[in-house]
């Protein structure tokens, strides 16, 4: 009623103004940029993605219609197997260690201590700076003549011989585990730090009173409570690494000898390399069914918290 | 939490905290370290026995040098600063727009926009790079700036959105209604009085969405080819690397030097930046 009054004193609003009153005017008018470009540069590709991996696209030729026989010629091929079982090693492993890694930083950052904010901004200086970079740093360290980690582990004696870190197709995905690992280990300590911080002192004083070991405090009352966040942060990162290319890219490109590709690497060697874009296109499309089964596992899992 | 002697605190907390903080550093000390090595110390076999790894008496600028005289780093760093904020601007205020709407206004389908959006911000940019680079030929914007400045938005869009709607539903209600009792228009108690209150958010979304453009890599390697019109991880990448042969004291001056931009932003902003890494995935 206010509202009217008030309005109805000063000049007459000019109608596009009016309109904007309504609300679902302006929540239409606040959408349209963000529709327009996501439409554009998402829904779109989609669509192309799509179309392109049932064609026979090379760079340059035009192709034709020919239903699934990309995904067929794909299926059959010993690289694009290899890419599929090394994507899920590589998302599995790294997903654990990071979990675990990143928890036990967590926890040891979750107490007073002098320096503590310094330490905290520098520990996630491996998730800021541009993966592609400091991926670079790791590559030259493990160079198989001038490794400093070959030299370190020599002067230790644990080795009388270099280890060729890249140049072995299983020590090579070992190698990208490692990196994968260090780069995500800083995202997973300071997401469950913020988590492990909700969580009131008064609980843990509680149960130590009731006399609960610390493992029994962790395992029944901090874990528990942390959960929602660690779902949160295993699903996004299990997204970022399944569909991972820069660190593969930069550290093997895919080799020794194609043992190390991911979904995205292998497209693109496929697509933008040999120029087979409906191949590629294919080989990136294949990753979708796994990822939109991460995605829907995330949204009943943040319904089923919501809810309750 | 801790109880016990001291030697207990040391063996659980300080020398694992220790050394997580020495492994997660030490990859960015052998940066600035090779940076400055002369080459003759840099090609010296892991197991020659004058080898000193960690330090060099012959510090050198040649590295940093060659970057500049005979790499066009200074072009890829302006090109990837001028793309990162013209992206990010884009994003913060079609997101920041989207995520009022989406946190404050009643319009049908407001739920479903909602996921669409959180879906779209879990879409991986290898899922769509093979059709895009296709539509980007055909939009004429091959090898331009603009091809990223316009797909950069489809991350940090659904990012920036979500972050801000946690913001604004943080927001009482109270404020914006006591502007319209005054007279404001919906649109006005938005800017004037909404907006100011969601500056904090504002930072943090614009950080992390600027630290994300500066990231990216797989667009950037394929939208863009000609030297001049690089990015930082692109160029230095395809620039310094001929063949089998690679550059290592350029690579990693420009890999130190690449980095300088995002860690001067993130230093002044870590606060912000911290929140928005934690607001992202919260929900």
């Amino acid at each position: 009623m206010a509202v009217t009054a008030v309005s109805g004193s000063v000049a007459r609003p000019i109608p596009r103004l009016r309109r904007m009153e309504d609300e679902r005017w302006l929540a239409f008018a606040l959408l349209v940029p963000t529709a327009v470009l996501l439409g554009l540069f998402i829904a779109y590709p989609f669509v192309e993605g799509v179309l392109l991996s049932l064609n026979s696209t090379r760079v340059g030729i035009k192709g034709e219609f020919v239903g699934l026989k990309n995904f067929d010629k794909v299926w059959n091929d010993s690289i694009f197997r290899t890419s599929v079982w090394n994507t899920f090693w590589y998302t599995g492993v790294t997903t654990v260690f990071k979990l675990a890694l990143g928890l036990w930083l967590a926890i040891l950052l979750n107490r007073h201590f002098r320096g503590k904010a310094l330490v905290r901004a520098f520990i996630l200086l491996p998730f800021i700076i541009p993966t592609v970079l400091s991926t670079f740093a790791w590559k030259w360290m493990f160079d198989p003549t001038f490794s400093v980690i070959n030299w370190t582990l020599f002067q230790l004696g644990f080795i009388t011989q270099r280890i060729n870190w890249l140049g072995d197709p299983d020590l090579a995905m070992t190698s990208i585990i490692i990196v994968n690992v260090w780069r995500g280990v800083p995202f997973f300590a300071i997401s469950l730090l913020a988590g492990l911080q909700t969580i009131s002192p008064e609980l843990q004083e509680a149960a130590a009173i009731d006399g609960a070991r610390p493992w029994q405090r962790f395992w029944h009352v901090t874990w528990p409570l942390l959960l929602p966040v660690t779902m949160v942060v295993v699903l996004f990162s299990v997204i970022q690494t399944f569909a991972d290319f820069q660190l593969v890219y930069v550290m093997t490109g895919g080799g020794p000898a194609n043992a190390t590709h991911l979904f995205a690497t292998y497209a693109y060697q496929l697509g933008i390399g040999t120029g087979l874009l409906s191949e590629g296109a294919a080989v990136s499309l294949a990753m979708f069914p796994f990822l939109f089964l991460i995605v829907v596992v995330q949204l009943l899992y943040i319904r089923r918290v919501e809810t309750r | 939490m801790i109880e016990g002697a001291a030697w207990r605190k040391w063996v659980f907390y300080n020398i694992p905290l220790i050394l997580f903080v020495f492994v997660l550093l030490f990859p960015f000390y052998w940066m600035i370290i090779t940076t400055f090595r002369p080459d003759g110390e840099l090609y010296r076999p892991w197991n020659a026995a004058n080898y000193q790894p960690f330090w060099t008496n012959n510090p050198t600028l040649d590295h940093i040098l060659y970057l500049f005289e005979e790499t066009s780093f200074g072009r890829w760093m302006l090109n990837t600063m001028f793309i990162a904020a013209v992206s990010t601007v884009i994003s913060l205020f079609c997101g920041v727009l989207a995520g009022y709407a989406l946190a404050r206004l009643n319009f049908p389908f407001a739920g479903g926009l909602g996921t669409v959006i959180f879906v779209t911000y879990l879409v991986p940019q290898t899922l769509l790079f093979i059709p895009l680079a296709e539509i980007i030929r055909n939009f004429q914007l091959g090898d331009t700036p603009w091809s990223l400045i316009l797909t950069y938005p489809t991350f940090l869009i659904p990012f920036c959105t979500w972050l801000m709607m946690g913001y604004f539903k943080a927001i009482p209600k109270e404020l914006e209604e006591c502007a319209r009792i005054d007279g404001a228009s919906r649109w006005k108690a938005m800017v004037y009085i909404i907006l100011p209150v969601a500056v904090p958010g504002i930072l943090s979304a614009g950080i992390f969405a600027f630290t994300l453009s500066w990231n990216e890599f797989i667009y950037a390697l394929v939208f863009l080819s000609s030297p001049d019109q690089k990015t930082v991880p692109v160029g230095v990448t395809s620039e310094l690397i001929r063949g089998d042969v690679f550059f290592w004291g350029p690579l990693m001056a420009g890999a130190l030097l690449g980095s300088i931009p995002v860690a001067i932003v993130y230093s002044f902003f870590v606060e912000h930046y911290v929140s928005g890494l934690t607001g992202s995935v919260k929900g």
